[in-house]
């Protein structure tokens, strides 16, 4: 914190490349690898259609991971407000110019990919608020219009991802900015408040939702009332991950998976697939992959000085935390089914990239650990 | 404002620090309820999810088992297989339903009321679940439909087995198969798990009978089908098993041979073995195609059955009533013998009719037959020297005898359809009628009429007991090996009389039963037979078989319809003259050859007027035939190893 500007600002390549952190690095590329044979089950033992892109996705965004590693932890603070605000136009832009697809407009064109800018706002929130968190002083966090600004930044985004409609990816944009504002020491008092006002405006919100997804709540409710329609999906993972076993059924021999009784099974049932071909111990498998990553991230936190990245890193990581744990907590029956992607292990451009970019940020905060931001 | 001083950063970075602690802790908790519910699915419940797992992966589809074959006594099937093309349906397969039947439409002859029936079958089962379009298809069709497979998805062509009659000599006794019912499925346990599209079930006769044993055991092919339905691969196969096939006593010759002579009569022929009581012949007339029940009977076809007067469906011989007739003399004869109230040569004289109880009783001759003894009763059939005997008698002893050689209750335990009769007595009067017995009725009675009915088989079982010398047998139309060593007992005692039986002779289940007081009245009552159809003014002699191999001994029999009112007595009113409806039924019943009887035979024939005229000439020509092949029947029987 003392040292001088120059230093940091001067590692040489040498010092940069040392201090990535090549576990977590590692870890991610086992990962990688790992849904590569996931995806490459999921086609019934085809490269084509998903193993193909995703290999490639994986890659390329892999690349940019390391890349934005070595991008100073200044930048990523000074164009925080920025990324949020192109986030929020490229989700607003969703609104008129985006691809409709099975009843939800999510996606923009480019045309190297469709992009799904709710996704990047995962990131670009939890950027924004760690920004405007480090910068407000301890003593006015809990000022009342110290409150408003992080309150209508995080309902903005969340608002348009929920008329998309697209329920899942809204609540964890939404969550993503609760932890923030928390770990920024909001009283808990005012979490209490704000969650009983959301219990109270709930009916109201019921109303506005889509049949679809009254049915995804009821059916998380009771599974078995309506096996062939609406519970399906949560039966069929269930079946697929019990049926697994102690050490699964084999790669490339999930007979849910390949005989089609799994639904979504590329992107939010992957780990359904993944269980019933390599049973408890692979489950196991991932989830302590996860635990490391996560783990990871959060030792970068404590590592790096600034409160800036302190709360990013902390923030990045309970947000992955998240993620995970309601993907895998919908796929085990645990949660209603909101659609919501396994980081890297899914199939999914935007998600990957998201989730690389978050990484990178992660990873600039470790390589520049003792650069002020400021 | 958004100046921050080295001391708050610090106190900030604390403060994130224990609000990431108190995350963590939480994550901790929560990553432990996600690993507990892994442990809960994968290790605790798993077995539970991979059964769920199984039962989505495979499906099985059940094969209708081979139905077992009936054979006659030579080993000729007479109920048999055929291989039949049929078309089924998997609804889930086609594309669409309503398109699929246009096409098919198009290619066979299906009218619109039975696609509609098909639509309502298919909502009510199962969509995987075949459902057979047409089941008897020719050549022709199934090669059309072939040639147009490609554009037919879920249409599949099966080559199956179906249920074929020879001939329809016997299918009365056989009886049909057709598909399964509602009813069937309620009230026969066995075919719980049976339930196959194309599965056929017996539904009279010994297609009936045998049901259970004869259907064999339903197999599957097991399936690995995805999400979808459609089958990926087959995993198992298992033909099932095909039926038990039976053997009967019957001879399919003389089936047809009977079955020919009938022709278009409403008539029913018995003949038995009166040592083993196997059945030889039993044959029904006029008889109905069995094949055309199997893949279900066709509108008209049932309506022109149930529509025919000389009832076509009915199984004559076990399930049609008829009044003994003078058949009944036989036995009132030995009845009155055995209870001595009547010697063999006390006479009657017959002056054509006797008052009795201020009623008028006539015999069948007008101008009577004068002096009657026993022999020449029975020989000439004589009404009045019966009237005498059975006024000596009684009804209740009458009875007791009837009973004794197997009137009143029913013969094979085979058929449902078959019927027990009556044999009247006192106390049957006062159970079922209410009334008190009649005296007058007692007299209707040694005539084998009032309330007497018997069926056809039951006159045989009667006729076989007498021409055995009095010994129960029972008779049976599922051939046996064992229970029918009666003749060789006979044939020890005959040859050496005072000694003791040899071990062989002996088996327990040999139950001998004789059904008389004296042999001797046997013997009487088989000779007036005799005379009946062998001597000059015998009933029957007109259908004598002068060749000793073949001369029988009967009786004949004629039961009336309605009773001839007085004047058409007087005015001598043939039989031939009457409405079809009100003509006597002509009976006759015989045992051959006389000098070492073989078998019985009954013969009845609706409204055929007189026993004489119109059932002992078939009586004759299946006698001989019956004969002829016994020799033959022998050879077949001492063959070892001969047990179904």
């Amino acid at each position: 914190m003392f040292q001088p500007r120059s230093i940091q600002s001067s590692l040489s390549i040498k010092d940069k490349l040392f201090s990535i952190d090549y576990v977590l690095v590692v870890s991610i590329l086992i990962l990688g690898i790992t849904s590569m044979f996931a995806m490459y089950s999921t086609d019934g033992g085809e490269f084509k259609y998903h193993t193909e892109s995703h290999i490639l996705r994986f890659f390329v965004f892999f690349f940019m991971f390391i890349i934005l590693s070595f991008v100073q932890i200044r930048f990523w603070h000074s164009t925080s407000y920025l990324i949020y605000f192109v986030f929020l136009i490229l989700l607003i832009g969703v609104k008129y110019f985006g691809l409709t697809s099975s009843g939800s407009q999510r996606w923009l064109n480019f045309y190297f990919m469709n992009l799904q800018p709710s996704e990047l706002m995962k990131i670009g929130l939890i950027l924004f608020l760690a920004k405007y968190y480090h910068r407000v002083p301890i003593e006015s966090i809990n000022k009342m219009k110290f409150l408003f600004l992080p309150i209508f930044v995080l309902i903005f985004p969340v608002l348009l991802v929920v008329m998309q409609p697209d329920l899942g990816t809204a609540i964890l944009i939404g969550l993503g900015g609760v932890v923030v504002a928390w770990l920024a020491g909001v009283r808990a008092k005012f979490f209490a408040y704000s969650f009983l006002f959301f219990i109270a405006l709930l009916p109201l919100a019921i109303s506005f939702l889509k049949p679809y997804q009254k049915a995804r709540i009821l059916t998380f409710l009771n599974p078995e009332k309506d096996p062939l329609g609406a519970g399906y999906q949560i039966i069929q993972s269930k079946i697929a991950i019990g049926s697994g076993g102690l050490f699964g059924k084999g790669f490339l021999n999930g007979s849910q998976s390949y005989l089609d009784y799994l639904p979504e099974k590329h992107t939010d049932f992957i780990f359904t697939l993944f269980s019933e071909e390599f049973g408890f111990f692979g489950s196991v498998f991932i989830l302590l992959l996860y635990g490391l990553i996560v783990s990871r991230i959060v030792r970068i936190g404590n590592m790096t000085r600034s409160n800036f990245g302190k709360l990013y890193c902390y923030s990045f990581a309970t947000a992955f935390f998240i993620y995970v744990v309601v993907n895998m907590g919908m796929v085990l029956g645990l949660l209603p089914i909101v659609g919501s992607p396994l980081p890297i292990m899914s199939y999914g451009g935007s998600s990957m990239m998201a989730i690389m970019l978050g990484l990178g940020i992660t990873m600039s905060c470790k390589v520049y650990k003792d650069m002020p931001v400021n | 404002m958004f100046s921050s001083g080295s001391g708050n950063t610090v106190i900030k970075s604390k403060l994130i620090s224990r609000r990431m602690f108190l995350l963590s802790v939480s994550k901790a908790i929560v990553v432990v309820g996600v690993l507990g519910r892994l442990i809960t699915l994968q290790i605790n419940e798993s077995s539970k999810y991979k059964t769920l797992s199984d039962k989505n992966r495979f499906r099985e589809w059940k094969l209708a088992p081979e139905r077992g074959v009936i054979k006659d006594f030579f080993n000729q099937e007479i109920a048999s297989n055929k291989q039949v093309y049929q078309i089924h349906l998997i609804p889930e397969n086609t594309q669409s339903i309503e398109e699929t039947f246009f096409r098919l439409k198009t290619i066979l002859k299906i009218s619109d009321s039975k696609i509609f029936s098909l639509k309502k079958k298919i909502a009510k089962q199962k969509p995987w679940e075949p459902i057979i379009i047409s089941d008897n298809l020719n050549w022709s069709e199934f090669s059309r439909i072939n040639l147009f497979l490609h554009e037919l998805q879920g249409v599949e062509p099966i080559v199956s087995v179906a249920r074929l009659y020879k001939d329809n000599s016997s299918a009365h006794i056989l009886g049909y198969v057709s598909q399964v019912s509602a009813k069937d499925l309620k009230n026969k346990k066995y075919l719980k798990d049976m339930s196959v599209p194309g599965m056929a079930v017996g539904k009279t006769g010994l297609e009936r009978r045998l049901d259970k044993e004869i259907i064999g055991e339903v197999g599957f092919q097991r399936y690995e089908v995805n999400a979808y339905g459609k089958r990926i691969k087959q995993i198992k196969v298992d033909p099932g098993t095909a039926g038990k096939s039976f053997k009967t006593t019957l001879d399919l010759e003389v089936q047809k041979y009977t079955s020919e002579i009938l022709a278009d009569k409403a008539a029913s022929v018995c003949v038995m073995d009166i040592y083993n009581g196997d059945i030889i012949s039993l044959v029904s007339s006029p008889s109905y195609d069995p094949n055309a029940f199997v893949h279900g009977v066709e509108q008209s076809y049932w309506n022109s059955l149930v529509s025919n007067e000389r009832k076509p469906l009915i199984n004559k011989a076990v399930s049609g009533l008829y009044p003994p007739g003078s058949t009944i003399k036989t036995l009132v004869a030995l009845s009155a013998l055995e209870n001595k109230v009547i010697r063999p040569l006390d006479t009657v004289k017959c002056t054509g009719k006797i008052e009795l109880f201020g009623e008028k009783f006539h015999c069948w001759k007008k101008k009577g037959h004068g002096i009657m003894n026993m022999r020449s009763g029975i020989k000439r059939s004589c009404d009045v020297y019966f009237y005498e005997v059975a006024r000596r008698l009684g009804v209740d002893r009458l009875s007791e005898t009837a009973k004794k050689f197997g009137l009143g209750k029913r013969v094979l335990q085979d058929f449902v359809e078959e019927r027990s009769g009556v044999v009247p007595s006192t106390s049957w009067k006062k159970k079922y009628v209410g009334q008190n017995w009649y005296l007058g009725e007692t007299l209707h009675s040694g005539i084998g009429q009032g309330y007497f009915q018997s069926t056809p088989i039951q006159l045989c079982l009667m006729t076989a007991q007498i021409a055995n010398g009095g010994f129960e047998i029972k008779p049976r139309i599922l051939f046996d090996k064992t229970k029918n060593n009666l003749k060789d007992y006979l044939k020890f005692k005959n040859e050496n009389p005072g000694q003791p039986l040899p071990a062989d002779l002996l088996v327990s289940n040999f139950d001998l039963k004789p059904l008389f007081k004296n042999q001797e009245n046997i013997k009487i009552v088989k000779d007036a037979m005799y005379s009946s159809s062998n001597e000059p003014g015998g009933t029957s002699y007109r259908s004598r078989l002068e060749d000793k191999r073949f001369t029988f001994a009967g009786k004949t029999g004629s039961s009336q319809i309605r009773k001839f009112t007085e004047a058409q007595r007087e005015a001598e009113v043939k039989q031939e003259q009457l409405k079809y409806k009100n003509r006597d039924h002509a009976l006759f019943i015989a045992f051959a050859p006389v000098s070492d009887p073989k078998y019985a035979i009954s013969v009845v024939v609706e409204h055929g007027g007189t026993g004489s005229k119109a059932a002992a000439p078939i009586a004759k020509k299946v006698i001989k035939k019956v004969l002829e092949r016994h020799d033959l029947r022998q050879s077949i029987k001492n063959l070892s190893g001969d047990s179904i």
